[in-house]
């Protein structure tokens, strides 16, 4: 899956020499890192993660094989299927908002404002925190006591209430609050780099047609942007599967389990319950599902190159 | 090796006293405040060998030191010595030979003689070889109670559970709240487990945590159980806090009537420099069953192949059990002493009472040696839904008993 | 491909305040202060002593400031036994953010270079395998990587550590390198083969002196990255060798009694400030870069 390679052109294949082994030998050298990397720790460790879900290891990978059980009690356990549906939900939030929340800052960023630097800062430097520092300082001004819920309490609303990480209904709005403020700063630089490839002549026939300004993101610069989304997409969704500092340092899962996260799952199950079968167990299922959502994906861009 | 480092390292073992100066590496998660002034008491008497102690502490309990430690194990640089809960945890540890034995050790000290409950050194050995120090007993069936709330709330302060239960309502018309309760898993459990001795009585216990009999599980003995964890959950509705010593702070100033908690909870009292019996209480085995379990702490040493650390390891475990250090490391940490043999005069009366149970033999072993991790890790699943929400009794019952019948 | 970046791109706004304008600045600002909020809620907690914490709330600004929470965070602060702060760890995490930024850029353009300019027969699969990796969850590769780095006797050392920032770091600034590097006229290469310059040369002579953009973002990816690392950090080294990270777990939570909202917060800002730094520094390369990187292609 090659993330955006329109029209990438088929630069300097190297060419001359006949022999198939030794052309372009140096570039083969070059990317031996590349290649151990691909081959031995991803690929190696995820076979390696794979046999070993089918066994009945504990605190150390042992070869003891099960066949299916850790599967079976996978998928008869709660906590991970209200772990699934807490991040299908998030995700879908967190693609949805983030994708819109970047692309209206950019476009604003990009209708040759004064102080442009600084709010680009200002919307980026959160992206400089780790989601650790993220989940603090988030979980300090969500504490129902001190923090927003306090304040406006304090202005005599009394019956004000807002304590997204104390209510299992909306605790994964609380980390959404966190992850968005951490996360969307990148994809508006994104998105506004994105912004300035757009040739200055679409907008002025935009304008010659009358469209309106709106309508002209809407019809004409978003379908031009395809590659920049897909790459935001990316990012956002390798982020969303990998979701963990965060939930642990907001709210550690709770309240009961209503933030529980697959990879928390996988976590807890490998190193706390020291059941390495069933964390694997879980992480194949995680792989599995990155698999199935980027199949779509492959296909479309393999007959897009045969047919480009 | 150079010969002479060889020779040295030789000389080390031969005489059983470190001659030259060895830094040893010590990883634990004892961090909270009274915590970290325990293991400056270990800390200062390894120094004062001579040697050097390098603290590697790591914050966050065992969910975050444990993979840690297991990774430096693994990755065969390990440190030179580790805590880690004792019993079946460390078991595939010591089969795969990276622990070291520490049998002439506990030869050369007498241990089987002094360690009591002897349950403690049966965590430790593995084929009748040991392989850890145990350097304290936690039990985790205390209810800590706070003087200053039953002012506030105008009654008396209970005797045990059942008056405890009796006495919220008035709390609560005082606006304190009756059951302080840290919203983490483990402390959940640790509550279910306290109120499961108390309320089910020990053989109905024995059956179900040793056993793993899922009838009895199923059975009127637990039915009561959950029906009293039901109960404490709405005591301890709008606990807000996380951390296990903020739910402490609450019954220190006097914010909540109670907390179930492990004895550890005493280090807090005294870094608070409350006095038992004029500003809190203490109950073991929740006043109703004169019984504590006998979990507690151990350090293994990972097996290295420096003969000169091997023999400062050594030299550390027999340390870490002397009388000395096991007074003053036990008194800060609020935790009761493996040794039958020292004298605890100087422990509080919440620690008078433990000792006194532990005397009269009222010992259970602890969950961590009758329960894999794993199965301890579900039924702490079990126990964050249930608290967390309004499961019913019935339906935690039912779950519980499911997975005590799966338990290996 | 650098003019494409100058300026803004929109239309021209007619005139300066018309309702448009008030609409975007309007916009602007408030979405600005939920940006700003947990900056000005970090810095004010940090500034306020414990007294006035439990008295106020977290917006309030502070009545009387004070440092003493930075210095406790930076030089008191205790874990365990030993009560120096953040200051044990940050040289260490100098320590390790150098060679790991070096050596994972270095692989990544180099890769990216190979990928663009000189394909060959399953590059492309080796790339795609890269970027699935980019998905999984690092929890799991823990003891694998453990056992490989064991095998390869780098356990435990800050070499060790360095490699794992560099296969980790991989996926992301391979990509980015690599649609970089597919922007820059083919011509210029081409050109470079005629006068029969090999691989490296036209590397370090052509191509590396025309990606400054893609290194900045690069370096700001990777030094964001490895200094906010905690989990490798702690898992492949000693603590010898430990990064400010582990001080800052070990500070927000371990609990000596009250929860000290204000050297938490004290200590968030210190572990925070080098990353901060480079970005604010950093400035309008950033977008140049991640437009030449993640857009192109």
């Amino acid at each position: 899956m090659s993330v955006v390679d329109q029209g990438l052109a088929n630069a300097g294949t190297g060419k001359g020499k006949p022999n198939r082994l030794t052309r372009n030998l140096m570039s083969k050298i070059a990317a031996l890192p590349m290649i151990m990397t691909a081959m031995v720790v991803f690929v190696g460790c995820t076979i390696w993660t794979i046999v070993y879900s089918f066994t009945s290891s504990r605190l150390l990978p042992k070869e003891n094989f099960v066949g299916l059980d850790q599967y079976e009690r996978l998928w008869g356990s709660s906590r991970w299927l209200i772990s699934i549906q807490n991040l299908v939900w998030y995700g879908v939030c967190s693609l949805i908002l983030t994708l819109v929340i970047g692309f209206t800052l950019a476009a604003l960023l990009d209708r040759k404002i004064r102080f442009e630097n600084a709010f680009r800062s200002i919307f980026l430097f959160p992206f400089a925190l780790s989601f650790i520092v993220t989940g603090l300082v988030w979980q300090w001004i969500l504490n129902p006591d001190y923090g927003v819920q306090g304040v406006v309490r304090g202005w005599g609303w009394e019956s004000f209430s807002f304590d997204p990480l104390y209510n299992p209904d909306i605790v994964i709005f609380g980390i959404l609050i966190a992850g968005i403020w951490q996360g969307s700063g990148l994809i508006m630089c994104i998105m506004l780099a994105g912004l300035r490839g757009i040739d200055e002549d679409i907008w002025k026939a935009a304008r010659v047609d009358g469209i309106g300004t709106v309508k002209t993101y809407l019809v004409i610069i978003i379908p031009m942007m395809r590659p920049v989304f897909i790459t935001s997409l990316v990012l956002i969704a390798a982020g969303i599967i990998k979701l963990y500092d965060l939930v642990v340092a907001q709210t550690s899962g709770g309240p009961g389990l209503a933030s529980q996260v697959p990879a928390m799952y996988v976590y807890d199950y490998m190193f706390k319950a020291q059941n390495l079968g069933q964390g694997f167990a879980a992480s194949t299922m995680m792989l599995l599902s990155v698999v199935i959502i980027l199949i779509p994906y492959i296909y479309l861009q393999i007959r897009g190159n045969k047919n480009g | 090796m150079k010969l002479t480092t060889k020779l040295l390292a030789a000389t080390a073992i031969v005489s059983a006293s470190a001659a030259s100066a060895v830094e040893l590496e010590v990883t634990h998660w004892w961090t909270s405040g009274g915590e970290a002034a325990a293991v400056t008491k270990f800390a200062e008497a390894w120094n004062a060998t001579g040697n050097t102690w390098l603290d590697g502490a790591i914050a966050g309990s065992g969910g975050t030191a444990r993979p840690i430690i297991i990774s430096r194990i693994l990755g065969g640089d390990p440190m030179a010595a580790t805590q880690l809960n004792h019993g079946r945890q460390s078991e595939e540890l010591i089969e795969a030979g990276l622990m070291l034995d520490l049998t002439d050790v506990a030869e050369a000290g007498g241990w089987k003689d002094i360690v009591n409950p002897p349950a403690l050194l049966d965590a430790c050995t593995l084929d009748g070889k040991i392989y850890c120090v145990p350097v304290n007993i936690h039990s985790a069936q205390w209810l800590w109670l706070s003087h200053a709330a039953y002012e506030k709330a105008g009654v008396a302060v209970p005797s045990d559970w059942n008056e405890f239960v009796a006495s919220a309502p008035d709390l609560e018309a005082a606006g304190v709240l009756p059951l302080a309760m840290g919203q983490q898993g483990w402390q959940q459990n640790l509550a279910f487990g306290a109120i499961t001795i108390a309320v089910a009585g020990l053989d109905a216990w024995r059956d179900v945590t040793v056993n793993k009999n899922a009838d009895t599980a199923r059975g009127p003995e637990y039915t009561a159980v959950f029906e009293a964890v039901a109960a404490a959950r709405e005591l301890a509705r709008g606990s807000n806090v996380q951390d296990w010593n903020q739910a402490t702070g609450m019954v220190i100033n006097g914010q909540a009537g109670a907390q179930l908690m492990g004895d550890w909870a005493q280090g807090e009292f005294s870094v608070a420099q409350q006095v038992e019996g004029t500003d809190y209480s203490c109950l073991p085995g929740l006043g109703l069953n004169a019984i504590l379990d006998t979990g507690g702490d151990a350090f293994y040493f990972p097996v290295n192949d420096d003969p000169e650390i091997t023999a400062a390891q050594k030299e550390l475990a027999a340390l870490l059990i002397s009388p000395e250090v096991q007074v003053s490391f036990n008194l800060a940490k609020g935790s009761l002493p493996v040794r039958g043999d020292i004298d605890m005069a100087a422990a509080n009366g919440c620690m008078q009472k433990g000792l006194g149970i532990l005397a009269d033999g009222g010992v259970l072993p602890s969950g961590d040696m009758s329960l894999s991790a794993d199965t301890q890790t579900q039924i702490e699943d079990l126990m964050v839904e249930f608290w967390a929400g309004d499961m019913a009794a019935a339906d935690a019952q039912a779950a519980y008993a499911d997975i005590i019948g799966n338990a290996d | 491909m650098d003019n494409a970046m100058t300026g803004p791109r929109g239309p021209k706004p007619k005139r300066r305040f018309s309702r448009n304008n008030i609409f975007i600045y309007g916009t602007l600002i408030v979405v600005s202060m939920y940006y700003l909020l947990p900056l000005y809620v970090m810095v004010v907690t940090s500034l306020k002593g414990m007294p006035e914490i439990r008295m106020g709330n977290v917006f309030s600004p502070p009545v009387e400031i004070t440092f003493e929470p930075w210095v406790k965070a930076w030089a008191e602060a205790c874990t365990g036994i030993n009560c120096d702060g953040l200051s044990r760890g940050f040289w260490n995490s100098v320590r390790i953010l150098i060679p790991s930024v070096t050596l994972s850029i270095a692989v990544a353009s180099i890769n990216g270079y190979a990928l663009s300019n000189w394909k060959f027969k399953g590059s492309e699969v080796f790339f795609n395998i890269l970027i699935l990796g980019a998905f999984i969850p690092y929890q799991i590769m823990l003891y694998p990587i453990v056992i490989l780095l064991r095998e390869m006797g780098l356990y435990g050392g800050l070499w060790g550590l360095v490699l794992v920032h560099t296969v980790f770091g991989m996926p992301i600034l391979t990509l980015l390198f690599r649609n970089y590097f597919a922007s820059i006229p083919d011509e210029l290469f081409k050109a470079a083969r005629v006068d029969g310059a090999g691989f490296w040369r036209i590397y370090f002579q052509i191509m590396m002196p025309m990606a400054l953009p893609i290194f900045v973002v690069a370096i700001i990816l990777q030094v964001t990255g490895i200094w906010n690392d905690f989990l490798f950090g702690v898992i492949y080294t000693k603590p010898d060798l430990y990064p400010m990270t582990v001080q800052l777990n070990n500070i927000v939570n371990s609990v000596q009694g009250v929860k000290e909202y204000n050297v938490n917060m004290a200590a968030t800002l210190l572990t925070g400030l080098v990353p901060l730094i480079i970005y604010f520094a950093s400035g309008k390369l950033f977008v140049r870069g991640i437009a030449a990187g993640a857009v192109k292609g």
